[in-house]
């Protein structure tokens, strides 16, 4: 059997060592523990014995050349009898060489125990001890590392995930802060589905939450999620030949600010049913005149903007925000309103609404809804709205109950607008059915800051103002 | 008959620069600082004829001779406490340990007289306290320590430990040069490693004390480590990257002071640390490091501060033990999955 003959380390720190000489020639036979070859090293230079008797079959190396520690520098063609030790090392009766030497020059005679060592354990090897036996090709015995046993340990581990779920870290918590996002309605990627800050962060760069991100105020937060009132968290599954589509962003941020609107917001809901003859009349009068004076057409809606501006300065309430336990009133009046597409909702907002005539108003609210169906709106066109008006009339929706835009207060609803028979009396007093053209207006409000005599306040006079049909055109 | 020999020859002065391991670039500092300032000398148990244990101080003899390269018995007290009284004389001694684990000998010295003769009387010790640690060599329990938790908690020492051949270098200066005393940690398994071998400048350079270096830039984890753990942080991370895991790997180079704001940066980037140590686990660096980031970083982190070191057992002698004993590459990779997966 052949033996490998290595290069040895000689001292721990050492990496690589120089071939010198070699003692025997290939071919010729060398005996164990007789001198094969010498080295140098950093540290020492010493003659390497043979680690078994043999032939000498192979030099890999030249004298002079330079290799790493456990390289084999060479082969024996050994004796059936010497088959231990692979590496050559030098032997174990032996003195090691740094020990020779550090006993030699600079300690000495023998290095004596420190006294501090005498004691029944031996003391500790100051000499370093010179090559390591050969490395061996066992692994470890496998045991449960210390984590791993920590964690079987950790009985909690059911209440460990929920918290995982819900308050994630200490990061994403402070990003969900700042962008208003709910952790707890997102679909996390981490351990036990935790969200973790690339889950956060692409789903803020989604846009998912923009609208939500206007929310300053901590007492606008949700309230903690309750089972209740997240009927989302039940699980649905697909049966077959169902289909499944991808909600779009437009989708999620709506589906998102609708849930928090409905939570932050304590929603009320009061229709009143408005007389617009004297609107319809007008509209009537003015329809021709007015396109070919401003190109656009005139419709009910700018009437009904100009009186809700009306309302708005006068019951400054609806023109308001919450923040924590203050109430800010706006100074300017931004009008939001809703335009349905076909692929979801917008809300472009009419800037300070109430610096603008009919005309203004038909002008602004056309260009908007003209630019929101043909994507051509620009993102402060959307943002900022301090009241929002809504037309499911348009439709032919009677009346709803809107959902507050969030962080505003109130919304109306416009009706269908349509001839119906209604009791009307006479300056005499006389009671008789007449044909006129009425609308409900349904206002959803925060009862956490107004009133519902406010409310009937606010609406009345919105309604006082249609009816009498005193605009200037 | 294997025998050794002590080299004839005369060890040449080191060059000024060029290329160096880490053993050269320790020797390269220490005989320029003496070059450089009649003051500094080196003291310690075979560093004189034979050189040191290691060879650190190869040569010294011939070229500065017996009176600044003081060959010591066996007393780790004695050294400390000459290096002490010297300083306090105006000397800048460099007080050798053959093997870092017989600085417990000398720790009354060091805690209760060098690291407070400054807060007691404004006498400055300004000496350096050096030697090889580290595991990993097959040295066994007695030569294979990493002593810097034992000095962590004494106020008025700092302790450096460098993981490159350049920082060897410029902190052997810098500690040599300071007004307070220094621990050198060398780790032993690094001195002559062919990959740490590196082109030193032949200008004079120092290495700040104090300061951490980003030995890797990454974005998805932080690994906080030092000396010879840095090339176990920097495999690891080599092989994360393959998994699309970019990780950033700090060298801490000073562990007394810790360099907090290098530490809190990598923090508020990555947002996931793991700190990497060869000493055990309990009461080792990794536990202040954590805590530190806690309280001062807790609102950037993303998942739990988690330490990779080694069990809590002396270094075992046989070589499959003291892998296991030891964090290898791969404990590095499952606790880097496990934290990124977290």
């Amino acid at each position: 059997m052949s033996t490998e003959i290595v290069m040895p380390q000689m001292g721990e720190s050492i990496a690589e060592g120089t071939i010198t000489k070699w003692l025997k020639k290939v071919g010729e036979r060398v005996e164990r523990d007789e001198p094969l070859f010498e080295i140098s090293t950093d540290k020492v230079d010493a003659e390497i014995p043979s680690p078994a008797a043999g032939t000498l079959t192979e030099v890999r190396f030249k004298e002079g050349e330079t290799v790493d520690v456990n390289t084999v520098v060479a082969v024996l063609d050994g004796d059936a009898a010497s088959g231990n030790g692979a590496a050559a090392k030098p032997s174990a009766e032996e003195p090691r060489p740094e020990q020779t030497e550090a006993g030699v020059v600079a300690t000495p005679p023998a290095p004596a125990p420190q006294p501090k060592a005498e004691s029944t354990e031996p003391p500790p090897q100051r000499q370093q001890p010179t090559a390591p036996p050969p490395p061996v090709e066992v692994k470890p015995i496998l045991s449960p590392t210390v984590e791993s046993r920590h964690e079987k340990e950790d009985d909690s581990e059911t209440s460990a995930a929920d918290l995982r779920r819900t308050k994630s870290s200490p990061l994403v918590r402070k990003i969900a802060e700042e962008h208003g996002v709910d952790i707890a309605k997102l679909e996390g990627t981490g351990l036990s589905g935790r969200v973790t800050k690339n889950d956060i962060l692409s789903f803020i760069e989604s846009g998912s939450s923009g609208a939500v991100a206007e929310r300053k105020s901590p007492a606008a937060a949700p309230p903690s999620a309750s089972p209740a009132l997240e009927p989302a968290a039940v699980p649905v599954k697909p049966m077959a030949g169902d289909r499944v589509e991808q909600m779009s962003v437009m989708r999620k941020k709506i589906a998102e600010h609708m849930v928090l609107s409905r939570r932050t917001s304590a929603h009320v809901t009061t229709v009143y049913e408005i007389d617009m003859t004297r609107i319809a009349k007008l509209r009537d009068e003015h329809r021709d005149s007015f396109y070919q004076r401003t190109g656009t057409k005139l419709t009910y809606m700018p009437f009904i903007f100009q009186s809700v501006n009306n309302a708005l300065r006068k019951f400054p309430i609806f023109n308001a925000q919450v923040s924590g336990d203050q109430i800010i009133f706006k100074q300017d009046i931004n009008l939001g309103m809703a335009v349905a597409l076909d692929w979801g909702l917008i809300v472009p907002v009419i800037k300070r609404a109430d610096d603008l005539s009919i005309s203004g108003l038909a002008r602004a609210a056309n260009d908007l809804a003209e630019r929101a169906r043909t994507k051509q709106l620009k993102p402060d066109e959307v943002a900022g709205g301090t009241f929002t008006i809504t037309n499911p009339g348009v439709f032919g929706g009677l009346f709803g109950t809107p959902i507050i835009n969030q962080p505003q207060l109130a919304i109306l609803g416009v009706g269908k607008i349509e001839k119906r028979a209604k009791v009307l009396t006479t300056a005499e007093g006389d009671d008789f059915v007449g044909v006129r053209w009425m609308a409900y207006f349904a206002l959803s409000f925060d009862h956490r800051v107004i009133d519902g005599a406010d409310a009937e306040r606010f609406l009345a006079y919105i309604k006082e103002l249609l009816e009498a049909g005193d605009f200037p055109i | 008959m294997s025998t050794a020999v002590k080299k004839e020859h005369k060890s040449a002065r080191p060059e000024r620069g060029g290329k160096a391991t880490l053993v050269e670039a320790i020797r390269q500092g220490i005989w320029e600082e003496m070059e450089r300032d009649p003051t500094v000398f080196v003291i310690g148990e075979d560093v004189g004829a034979y050189g040191g244990a290691f060879k650190v101080t190869d040569g010294l003899i011939d070229e500065f001779g017996k009176e600044r390269v003081v060959d010591t018995p066996i007393s780790e007290a004695a050294i400390v406490g000459a290096a002490c009284g010297a300083a306090l004389m105006g000397m800048r001694p460099i007080a050798e340990f053959q093997f870092i684990d017989f600085i417990s000998a000398g720790f009354d010295l060091l805690t209760n007289y060098a690291a407070k003769c400054r807060y007691r009387w404004g006498a400055n010790v300004a000496a350096v306290f050096r030697g090889p640690c580290g595991s990993g060599v097959r040295s066994g329990p007695f030569h294979s320590l990493n002593a810097e938790s034992f000095f962590l908690n004494t106020a008025g020492l700092k302790i450096v430990e460098p993981s490159t051949a350049y920082d060897a270098k410029g902190l052997i200066k810098a500690a040599i040069r300071d007004p307070d005393p220094v621990l050198y940690f060398e780790h032993k398994k690094l001195y002559r490693l062919p990959r740490l071998r590196e082109e030193l400048p032949a200008d004079d350079y120092v290495v700040e004390i104090g300061k951490a270096r980003v030995s890797r830039a990454g974005r998805d984890l932080s690994i906080i480590t030092f000396g010879a753990m840095v090339l176990t942080a920097l495999d690891a991370a080599e092989e994360l990257e393959k998994e699309g895991l970019d990780v950033e790997v700090i060298d801490l180079r000073t562990l007394a002071p810790l360099d907090k704001p290098a530490i809190l940066a990598s923090v508020r980037k990555t947002n996931r640390v793991i700190v990497l140590h060869e000493a055990s686990r309990t009461g080792g660096i990794g536990g202040e490091i954590a805590a530190i980031i806690a309280e001062e970083a807790f609102e950037w982190l993303d998942a739990p501060v988690v330490r990779v070191a080694s069990i809590d057992t002396p270094v075992p002698y046989s070589p499959p033990l003291e892998d296991y004993y030891l964090p290898q590459t791969k404990d590095v990779l499952d606790a880097a999955r496990k934290l990124a997966a977290y």
